[in-house]
């Protein structure tokens, strides 16, 4: 299986604060992959390091095998966990913004997927619902032809139905042997559509592997998986 | 396309149910002998599981030839009738047996179980 992006050693820290503590990580080729982990356990800060928007204090990150940089920020498509689109801007408005910034851009699908999801093109940003906002934001991200896509807490906020649709688009729009990073902490919601799982916790990771393998190991669900192994720590 | 239902517990492998699934969907002729299947991606998105999950699903019914791939058209159910007779039979067994498991629980020993069944039949 071909690696897609690697992490070797990752350091960070926050003022003396250790962020992510030797974090190393392989993602490959054409797979859906859980970042799980609770708030603050530095699920947003390894993505940013991805995205390069923060730097490494040390180790690697290698994209395709080169280290990251312009040439991978135009091939992963990243969806932010706080939207910086300009609310004053109609969803017409977002595309033309996307489609000029993006040569990967595919504004067909981005059309295709807005009838999908119920949404109009002459619609203010400011006006929608904080749910069709994360659509919003999700059929941008969707939208791009990249190899890999990063979606970090996609369904923050949103209520069961316009999750299913979430979902739904990340499957529909899920194409061969491009990969998805899903992070949450709302794991009993994506679960089920995950390849494989990376759990982190204080900065570290402390567990990876397939979904399906770790359920018939522990027979149980990858939330009850996970809840046993940081409630059980909670106690000591 | 024929639209199947499918309902999953998060806490067996998904690739096992969705093989047990598609196995009655098979046997009880929503997708009858040697009609075609729908798309890999088709499915995963009916059933809202990951293709890769899917495509395990998949190969294992191929392995157990209860599909079958035909180059480039995709995949189809078996026309082999004997076959389907045998996993339909296979699939009543376990039906049977967790049934005089459960009234085993309750303290009703197999020869009474069938009196049940005989009563539900009508007879």
């Amino acid at each position: 299986m071909a690696t897609l992006l690697e992490c070797k050693h990752l350091c960070k820290k926050f003022d003396q604060k250790v962020v992510l503590d030797d974090v190393s990580l392989k993602i490959d080729k054409g797979k859906i992959i859980g970042l799980l982990g609770k708030n603050g356990a530095g699920k947003s800060t390894l993505i940013k390091l991805i995205n390069d928007l923060l730097t490494i204090d040390s180790g690697k990150i290698l994209f395709k095998g080169k280290p990251i940089g312009v040439n991978s920020k135009s091939h992963i498509s990243y969806l932010p966990e706080r939207t910086y689109l300009d609310k004053t801007m109609t969803i017409a408005q977002a595309f033309k913004m996307f489609s000029e910034f993006y040569s990967d851009f595919d504004a067909e699908r981005a059309h295709k997927l807005l009838e999908d999801l119920d949404l109009d093109e002459s619609m203010k940003i400011a006006k929608m619902s904080k749910g069709m906002q994360e659509k919003l934001q999700l059929i941008l991200v969707m939208s791009r032809d990249a190899d890999l896509y990063i979606l970090d807490e996609p369904l923050g906020g949103v209520d069961p139905a316009t999750r299913d649709h979430i979902l739904d688009t990340i499957l529909s729009n899920f194409k061969e042997g491009s990969s998805v990073i899903i992070s949450t902490h709302l794991i009993s919601d994506v679960e089920r559509i995950l390849d494989d799982v990376i759990f982190i916790d204080k900065g570290q990771v402390v567990l990876t592997g397939s979904a399906d393998k770790l359920r018939a190991k522990h027979k149980s669900s990858i939330n009850d998986i996970f809840r046993s192994m940081f409630d059980a720590k909670k106690t000591h | 396309m024929q639209v199947i239902q499918f309902k999953f517990d998060n806490e067996r492998p998904i690739y096992l149910q969705l093989v047990e699934q598609l196995r009655i969907a098979i046997v009880s002729g929503a997708y009858p002998a040697g009609s075609r299947l729908p798309s890999v991606r088709e499915l995963a998105v009916m059933a809202k599981v990951n293709p890769n999950t899917m495509q395990k699903a998949l190969t294992e019914l191929e392995s157990d030839q209860l599909i079958f791939t035909e180059r480039t058209n995709g995949k189809y159910v078996t026309k082999d009738q004997r076959l389907l007779a045998k996993i339909k039979a296979e699939l009543a067994t376990d039906l049977a047996d967790n049934y005089l498991a459960d009234m085993s629980k309750i303290g009703i020993t197999p020869a009474e179980s069938i009196k049940y069944i005989k009563h539900k039949g009508g007879q």
